[in-house]
């Protein structure tokens, strides 16, 4: 493990990346899958279908699949996203590899909030849309106000596990010149034959440390959630 | 099918308020609802029975639009149902309704569950909402309850608290769908005794319901409903005394034994 202790910083940034990665994507994911999630259960047709269409189309497409689309496609059809390069933000420069990457993963992650959205959404039963049309709510409004409250308590354990996937997910962009902890990891090992074990070790801790903050702030939300019953 | 058989009925108060008239719906290969021809005056009671699978739910889920018709027309107070958007929102404000599975909603308060129409629907201010939903409460019986969820109350509390819900946006017309159907023996009494006080204050209303006793008591006129189409209208006592239709007698015969 000396290999990781003597390059500290360089772990850290690598594990600094990865959460970067899975910050940007999964908070975007959580918003394109809501409004999926939003047009799939609501009642016009054409978004309904136009939402379907998309979650069939990246849910079952590899990962890996998407970030090839992105990095090497793309530019090729002249989509390389290198207008990003110019953003700052607190003092940290976007980079288009970085810009592809949460592009690439939320994509695909969007289709599974997407989907865990609505298994709540249907886990509401159809009475309270029901009752709150009744009283002349608008559709909007008895999303906002009576199912997606209370949507959320049966959608956080699918939530949790969609957005666990998506932390280990971010290790897909290692292949593509990040050097989130993945592909750091594989450069230590490089340079280290010797101590490949140690090193992967200390890169699991990483990764189980990040998963094992997911799952805890899901259990306090869940937590929270049900008190406010 | 039994032709429908219109006797002439007690005058109703006022004007017409609810009219369907050539009413059709279909699931796809039922016939739901068969020609709809009904005519509710301000003020009125009109109790609606039937056997099940009749379409009594139907019809009642029509008036406020929850269910789309294939063909006829439904206007309330002079005005046709609209669509859809804002403009039907605003008319299910007017058409209140109480379910048969009481339907609070689960994650709010029963203060919360009485305020929220009035300030999302109608912009009422909180301290307004609130004091009154609160009388409202208290005539239901329930007023003790406010802070309390839903599931912590008994299935006729919840009832009561359905009908303040729906009373709060002052409604035209009250539609009522077996509202006793899932309530224990001992509660169906302090249910029926609200709706009883809020017919003869004069609110107008539609209720399926069995329970022949609120219809002797409260309603004006009983409609008899089979196969999708009403195939006999008449006041409460000459119904229940006096059916004409051999489905009526039928389906009265049955219900009687028990
Ligand atoms: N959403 C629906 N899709 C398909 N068929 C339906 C639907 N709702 C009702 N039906 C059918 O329409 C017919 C009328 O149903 P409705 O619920 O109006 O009857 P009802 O008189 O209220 O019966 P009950 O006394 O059992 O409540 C029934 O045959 C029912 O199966
Ligand atoms: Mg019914």
């Amino acid at each position: 493990m000396d290999a990781v202790f003597s390059n500290f910083d360089e772990y850290l940034k690598a594990f600094g990346l990865t959460i970067g990665l899975f910050v940007v994507s999964g908070i975007a994911s959580l918003v394109l899958g809501t409004i999926l999630a939003v047009f799939r259960v609501g009642p016009v047709s054409v978004l309904n279908k136009a939402a379907a269409v998309y979650v069939t189309l990246f849910r079952n497409t590899p990962l890996l699949m998407i970030f090839i689309f992105i990095f090497i496609a793309m530019p090729v059809l002249g989509y390389n996203f290198k207008f990003v390069e110019g953003i700052e933000i607190g003092g940290w420069n976007v980079s288009a590899f970085f810009f592809r990457a949460c592009l690439a993963l939320t994509l695909y992650t969007s289709a599974f909030v997407c989907e865990a959205m609505r298994s709540g959404v249907n886990a509401v039963p159809l009475g309270q849309a029901e009752a709150g049309r009744a009283i002349g709510l608008t559709f909007a409004q008895s999303m906002n106000l009576v199912i997606l409250p209370q949507a959320a308590r049966a959608v956080i354990p699918p939530m949790t596990s969609v957005l666990i996937a998506l932390a280990k997910n971010t290790s897909v962009a290692a292949a593509f010149g990040l050097a989130e902890a993945t592909a750091t990891m594989r450069g230590f090992t490089n340079n280290n034959a010797d101590q490949r074990i140690g090193i992967f070790v200390a890169f699991a801790i990483g990764y189980i440390i990040v998963v094992e903050v997911i799952s805890l702030s899901s259990y306090l939300v869940e937590r929270k959630v049900r008190v406010a019953r | 099918m039994t032709a429908q058989e219109t006797a002439p009925v007690s005058a109703g108060r006022g004007e017409p308020l609810v009219v369907l008239s050539g009413v059709q719906k279909h699931f796809g290969q039922l016939h739901a609802l068969q020609d709809i021809e009904l005519t509710v005056k301000r003020g009125e009671v009109v109790v609606v029975i039937g056997p099940s699978g009749s379409g009594k739910s139907t019809l009642c889920r029509t008036i406020n639009r929850l269910e789309t018709i294939d063909e006829g027309t439904i206007t309330l107070d002079g005005k046709d149902l609209p669509q859809e958007g804002k403009a039907l929102a605003a008319l299910r404000a007017e058409v209140g309704m109480v379910f048969q599975s009481f339907n609070l909603f689960a994650h709010k308060t029963i203060l919360e569950n009485v305020t929220l129409g009035p300030i999302k629907v109608r912009g009422m201010k909180k301290e307004e909402a609130e004091k009154k939903a609160r009388e409202l409460l208290d005539r239901v019986g329930v007023g003790h309850q406010a802070e309390k969820y839903p599931a912590q109350l008994s299935g006729g509390q919840q009832q009561r608290v359905a009908i303040a819900r729906a009373l709060a946006m002052e409604p035209k017309v009250m539609l009522f769908d077996e509202p006793t159907s899932a309530l224990d023996p001992e509660m169906i009494k302090e249910v029926l005794d609200v709706m009883v006080d809020l017919a003869e204050q004069g609110m107008t209303m539609i209720v399926v319901t069995h329970e022949m006793g609120f219809a002797r008591t409260a309603a004006d006129r009983v409609v008899f409903m089979a196969d999708g189409a009403i195939v006999e209208e008449n006041t409460p006592e000459e119904f229940f005394t006096n059916p004409r239709s051999d489905r009526a007698k039928d389906f009265l015969g049955k219900i009687l034994k028990h």
